[in-house]
């Protein structure tokens, strides 16, 4: 029997997920420590945006168990702040910043509720943090793809999380846009000491502040440390192309695709992928 | 040839006018309500295609000797839960929605080709008849309307926050597919006490245009509600009396008013973004 890990912010025990009697991944056995930054990486379709569904308790599991800030998911969703892909690409209203992030607040509330002084502080407190107060007044729709992705991630702070979640938080965003998001996100988790779990396609911006990743290869979920992700070999077999790791004279660290390559790349075969990544010391790689 | 009316004061003065300005009045409310909800749940399209599924109802009961706000209301009502049962996402696919609104109208026609009596309702169906609304369909307007603002005061902030974020809201606990029939078989009522005044071909522009306009004129959700109740209304009644005065179809009035509004608002849009 699995021991609870009391400093898990999110633990899979023998975990696994299906659509129908299509199994998307299994065996999930790792914890993400909590105050960690980690990246959900993969291919398209290994299951990435499901994972963060199967922890918001969105998504059923066909086996095992997954425990989220010591609850079973989707019991405590209160606690964790999400950021859905695309979330406010399209809006076809008129609603301003500042009533987009109090909806974090007041948005399941039923019945007649006049929004209070102090709910005005808590969401303006939230848009100071991620930089978009001088915007609180004006409407989504006026608003820039890295702004509006900023209001979302207000909304999702307003409500105090101990765990956000971001599903492709930078994607369709231009360069200072994705570099503003990062600073939000490093800033979260330095001050505030918030455990934040993104779901990326490519890593290099959320290098700097990453501490872990789980990667999704050949059917499994799997968690290490930083330094053992970033290695060629294995990235190559994430990503199914050929993938270099540079690091640069001032530290820097970048993944590249590598030069070209005629032979076939077989991401899933055994007895390679067994020498790459191990299956029993997963758990404890990060600290 | 469009001719002036010198007794339209007298018109207007007419129970089937008063009648009609009362009935406005509460179509008003339900279209405003409810105009904003479905824009932004980005199922306006649904919205055009539950109106076309309650024709063969209209129709139907016609045929049948029934009244016909019950034959529009009953489809209008299975059409809403199906949309709502098959998701948000559904409500967004317009080809499906198309080609079963298609069906739908064909059915329709097919109905009032059997009988003489249906028939003669098929104008009246698909371009409204505001001037014939009777008392008893005010009451029952009065009853829905209601009804609906009850609904909407109870469901407002998770209505409002699946429409807008509806992973988001579902994560956090609304219960999105409930809030979705609900949705619909709202929007369902109100189409069915709409349609007697534009007509299923024209609902549209009495339940998505005030409101398209109403969110480009404010900023606040309550506020959109409200200035497109008031568009709404202002069209129904200027179209009234417009059309007392000049003797043509109060339909055409009413829509060509809230069009007429709907482009001013864009412009007006327009501006505030460019200052």
């Amino acid at each position: 029997m699995p021991i609870e890990n009391i400093s898990a912010a999110i633990h899979f025990q023998d975990t696994a997920v299906a659509y129908g009697n299509h199994t998307i991944w299994q065996h999930g056995n790792f914890y993400i420590p909590k105050g960690s930054v980690t990246a959900i990486v993969g291919t398209n379709g290994t299951g990435k945006t499901t994972m963060m569904m199967a922890e918001l308790g969105l998504m059923p599991l066909s086996q095992g168990k997954l425990t989220v800030l010591g609850k079973p998911a989707g019991a405590d969703n209160r606690r964790i702040g999400y950021v859905p892909q695309n979330y406010t690409a399209t809006i076809n209203s008129n609603i301003t910043c500042e009533q987009s992030v109090l909806l974090g607040l007041t948005g399941t509330s039923f019945g007649i509720h006049f929004t209070t002084k102090k709910q005005k502080a808590k969401a303006m407190q939230a848009m100071q943090f991620v930089g978009i107060d001088h915007k609180a007044h004006y409407r989504l729709s006026q608003l820039s793809g890295g702004m509006r992705q900023r209001v979302a991630i207000a909304q999702a702070l307003v409500s105090d999380p101990e765990l956000l979640l971001l599903d492709e938080p930078l994607a369709n965003l231009d360069l200072a846009s994705q570099h503003a998001i990062i600073q939000v996100l490093e800033k979260l988790n330095k001050q505030l000491g918030m455990t934040i779990q993104v779901v990326a396609h490519d890593l290099n911006m959320l290098l700097p502040i990453l501490t872990g990743a789980v990667y999704l290869l050949d059917g499994h979920p799997h968690y290490a440390a930083m330094n053992d992700v970033l290695d060629a070999e294995l990235l190559t077999h994430l990503y199914g192309t050929k993938v270099q790791v540079i690091t640069t004279p001032q530290g820097e660290m970048f993944v590249t695709p590598g030069a070209v390559s005629h032979t076939q790349l077989d991401t899933h075969a055994p007895q390679e992928l067994a020498s790459i990544h191990h299956h029993e010391d997963e758990h404890c790689r990060h600290q | 040839m469009l001719s002036y009316d010198p007794n339209w004061q007298e018109v207007l003065q007419s129970s089937f006018m008063m009648n009609a300005a009362m009935a406005g009045l509460y179509i008003a409310i339900a279209a405003g309500v409810i105009g904003y909800f479905t824009i932004a749940r980005q199922s306006t399209f649904a919205s055009h295609a539950l109106a076309h599924i309650g024709l063969p109802g209209a129709t139907g009961a016609a045929l049948f000797g029934l009244p016909i706000s019950l034959g529009m209301g009953a489809f209008c009502f299975i059409g809403a839960l199906v949309i709502g049962a098959l998701g948000k996402k559904a409500s967004q696919r317009e080809i499906a929605t198309g080609t079963v609104l298609a069906f739908a109208t064909g059915l329709g026609l097919f109905f009032a080709r059997l009988s003489s009596a249906a028939s003669q309702q098929m104008q009246s169906i698909l371009f409204g008849s505001i001037l014939t609304i009777t008392h008893e369909q005010i009451i029952g307007f009065l009853i829905f309307d209601i009804f609906l603002l009850i609904a909407v005061t109870i469901l407002y902030k998770p209505l409002l926050f699946s429409s807008l974020d509806e992973q988001v809201a579902q994560a956090k606990g609304v219960p999105i597919f409930w809030m979705n029939i609900t949705f619909m078989v709202l929007l369902s009522g109100v189409i069915t006490i709409a349609v007697p005044a534009v007509g299923t071909l024209l609902i549209f522009a009495l339940i998505i245009t005030p409101a398209a306009a109403a969110n480009n004129f404010t900023n606040t959700p309550f506020k959109a509600m409200i200035v497109a109740t008031l568009i709404c209304l202002c069209s129904i009644w200027l179209g009234l009396l417009l059309s007392a005065m000049f003797p043509t179809p109060p339909s055409f009035v009413i829509v060509t008013i809230t069009t007429i509004i709907w482009a001013i608002s864009k412009l007006y849009d327009k501006a505030i973004r460019n200052s």
